[in-house]
């Protein structure tokens, strides 16, 4: 396995040109295979089950007919090229199966040899292929090396989304034995202990405890950090690296200093204590929802009026785009506030109505700049108007902070580089993968670190923070760099002067 | 009624049948299949109204792929808006009498035509010379464009050099259409050109051309914003919800 100093980091193009082809540049790198261990408690068979190509099949032809996305995707692509620059992945390994077209050609030459006319009677001629061992391992290596963050599908003249792919093809693979074991394992901890890091309650109850002491120490006020509450008027759904990792905690922190000087009773669940929904990541409506409903599990139990998700990329995603879909109705919660709210929407609303007492100055020893997470970006929406899921972080932030500088266009926003550890990928296994994925974004930090003096980068998602601090040493940034969003409302915001 | 214009003329009916029956499946297939999940890239429209605007971007002005990479927008959208026209120009075949609008355009019809093959030709280049998208064609790639080009230069060729008895070609397919056959004429050029636009009818819905449809039915481009303001729900979806629901 590629360990640290092993990595062939990719030097920093200075002109950004398109690197050339690489064919198998990344054909040696794939995940662990999930055990059955971790494959059967999600209802998977535990190993490649012996008619496996016909089941294959079988479960491409049923989830064809489940998502209308998949015929519409497979059909309509004409190989025009606009996608292929627009991977990270392809960018930072040169390897041309991490082109979007070209992964999902894996799944489509497949899909044409089974289910297209023109497949079945002429594969040479489409490009139709056997489902067989090789094609099978092209799938479980590439299809892992897709971190479903849908900046090809921005640019696709038809709206191609390879996430969708991926997603379809993780679900097939599952299905015939061959999961992965980071995801899958992941979400065996969700269902048995309540979240990603297999933090049991005591564990929760003790560092909830530790982070209220911190604060009163450190700013002489007692703040709460309240675990199953009953009658909070709001649940918190954060990812579980918010109980301990950094700099995700110093995120939490800052939600509960607002929280507090807001006057919002709040409260984390244990029942429900992680926002990650992985089922997203394997392309499992099952799991999707399984995992999903424990917040309204949680919601209910609670009698909460308000679900509010704490700083998560693909959280974020499944919560607001999907969460009404696969947990709802939430008709139970009070009507004057979406389901759910992000955090960002809670603290920006109070900016608004100057429920807030922030001074920017607190921040003054940094020059920020805004990593925007994939999910967000392109899959989901903050407040009403579409691009909010921009301006309403950077709007916090740049009521906390007085310096902020954003980065090169063509890497914000919609068009903004995933970390490279999204999707199900953030996992040591696929370390070289990470470092070599997350060049484009490290490029565009670069820059504006040498010509704007930018010495923070904020995000808002869990998996950005772990990603970014493990892999921007390799690139001689120091790890500390990333900080999460409300680590700088946290900052700013003076305890004491409100409430 | 010699055997080449009873041979083009049940070729006609039958490719029309295939290209009508097989979009038309293709259309159903796309359009039952449920969407069980709100999947539009963001930011996306939250309206209807705003969806017809950013589908109308996409169909009319390529927007996406304005975004993607400006050689390919260029020479795809000089394709495709000429193709508009030169079948629009073709139109002058099929009525009689002859609607205005396609009257007037007539000559910038045939302009369209080289700048069809021009395009065509562009994008074709690329295929050989960008090394990424010399990678992702396949042998229908490189033979879709070469049997489109065929039929703007066998056109191109009709119009300007081998000329046939435009008059009684008119009459063939007024005829096909009247189901009242009128001989067609045999020289090589227009059979060529006519046995090539059969070739496309027929192959139309099995190949890559269903991305015509297809933009239509995408979810990334056609959702609506509005996943915390309405449930969506599809049927097999709902069955999963509620057993899943305590």
């Amino acid at each position: 396995m590629a360990r640290g100093p092993d990595i062939d980091v990719p030097t920093l193009r200075e002109f950004r040109d398109i690197p050339a082809i690489q064919e198998g540049a990344m054909a040696h790198l794939s995940p662990f295979v999930a055990k059955p261990e971790h494959q059967e408690p999600l209802g998977f068979p535990g190993e490649l089950v012996d008619n496996w190509q016909e089941k294959a099949i079988d479960k491409m032809g049923d989830l064809l007919g489940k998502y209308r996305a998949l015929p519409v995707f497979l059909d309509s692509c004409v190989k025009c090229g606009a996608c292929t620059d627009k991977c990270h992945y392809f960018l930072g390994t040169q390897d041309p199966k991490n082109m979007p077209v070209a992964r999902q050609d894996l799944f489509r030459q497949v899909y044409r040899r089974y289910f297209t006319w023109a497949g079945k009677i002429f594969p040479w001629l489409v490009g139709a292929k056997d489902l067989t061992k090789e094609v099978l391992d092209d799938w479980y290596k590439y299809f892992h090396q897709c971190s479903e963050c849908r900046r090809c599908s921005v640019f696709c003249p038809y709206g191609i989304d390879t996430a969708e792919i991926t997603m379809a093809a993780r679900d097939i693979m599952d299905h015939i034995g061959v999961g992965q074991k980071y995801s899958n394992e992941i979400i065996g901890k969700v269902h048995t202990i309540g979240n990603n890091l297999g933090l049991p309650t005591p564990a929760l109850i003790n560092t909830l405890e530790g982070l209220e002491e911190d604060i009163e120490e450190e700013t002489g006020i007692a703040v709460r950090l309240p675990l199953d509450e009953q009658g909070a008027d709001v649940l918190l759904v954060t990812p579980s690296a918010d109980f301990f990792a950094e700099p995700h905690v110093d995120g939490l922190i800052g939600y509960a200093k607002v929280f507090h000087q807001a006057g919002i009773r709040w409260t984390v669940s244990s029942h429900a204590s992680e926002a990650a929904n992985f089922g997203i990541f394997i392309g499992s409506y099952e799991q999707m929802h399984k995992v999903s409903n424990r917040i309204r599990t949680a919601a209910l139990e609670l009698g909460v009026k308000r679900v509010v998700f704490g700083e998560c990329g693909h959280a974020w995603r499944v919560a607001y785009s999907f969460l009404n879909s696969l947990a709802g109705p939430w008709d139970f919660l009070d009507p004057k506030y979406p389901t759910p709210q992000h955090i960002c929407e809670v603290t920006y609303d109070l900016i608004q109505q100057g429920a807030l007492n922030l001074d920017p100055t607190a921040n003054d020893d940094k020059v920020l700049t805004f990593h925007d997470s994939c999910n967000v970006a392109r899959g989901s929406r903050m407040g009403n108007i579409p691009g909010g899921q921009f301006d309403i972080p950077r709007a916090v932030l740049k009521a906390s902070a007085n310096h902020f500088v954003d980065m090169d266009p063509e890497t914000i926003c919609e068009k903004t580089f995933c970390c490279g550890g999204g999707g199900g990928l953030l996992t040591d296994d696929l370390l070289e993968l990470r470092v070599k994925g997350a060049l484009p974004r490290m490029e565009a930090l670069k820059e504006v670190v040498e010509t704007h003096g930018v010495t923070h980068m904020a995000a808002i998602c869990a998996i950005c923070k772990s990603q970014f601090s493990k892999v921007m040493p390799f690139y001689g940034l120091p790890m500390d760099m990333i900080v999460s969003v409300h680590q700088i409302v946290s900052n700013a915001i003076q305890l004491g002067t409100k409430e | 009624m010699g055997l080449v214009t009873v041979t083009y003329a049940l070729l006609f009916y039958f490719a029309a049948l295939v290209l009508v029956v097989g979009v038309g499946a293709k259309v159903y297939q796309y359009a039952k299949t449920p969407a069980p999940l709100i999947i539009p890239t963001t930011p996306a429209p939250t309206t209807q109204m705003g969806v017809v605007f950013r589908m109308a971007r996409e169909i009319f002005l390529f927007q996406s792929l304005y975004k993607a990479n400006k050689w390919i927008w260029l020479f795809g959208f000089i394709f495709h808006a000429a193709l508009v026209l030169v079948l629009l120009r073709h139109f002058r075949y099929f009525t009689e009498p002859v609607w205005l609008p396609i009257a007037l355009i007539q000559d910038i019809g045939v302009y369209a035509g080289f700048a069809m093959v021009f395009g065509l030709g562009a994008l074709w280049a690329r295929r050989f010379l960008v090394e990424r998208i010399r990678y992702i064609s396949g042998p229908s790639d490189h033979l879709m464009l070469a049997l489109l080009i065929g039929i703007g230069l066998s056109g191109l060729n009709l119009r300007f050099l081998a000329k046939t008895d435009i008059i009684a070609v008119k009459s063939f397919f007024l005829g096909l259409m009247r189901f009242d056959w009128q001989p067609l004429p045999g020289d090589f050029t227009l059979l060529l050109h006519l046995g090539l636009v059969l070739t496309l009818m027929i192959i139309f819905p099995f190949s890559k051309l269903l991305h015509a449809p297809g933009v239509f039915f995408s979810p990334t481009r056609n959702q609506i914003d509005n996943p915390r303001e309405r449930r969506h729900l599809a049927k097999w979806a709902a069955a999963i919800g509620d057993a899943g629901k305590d």
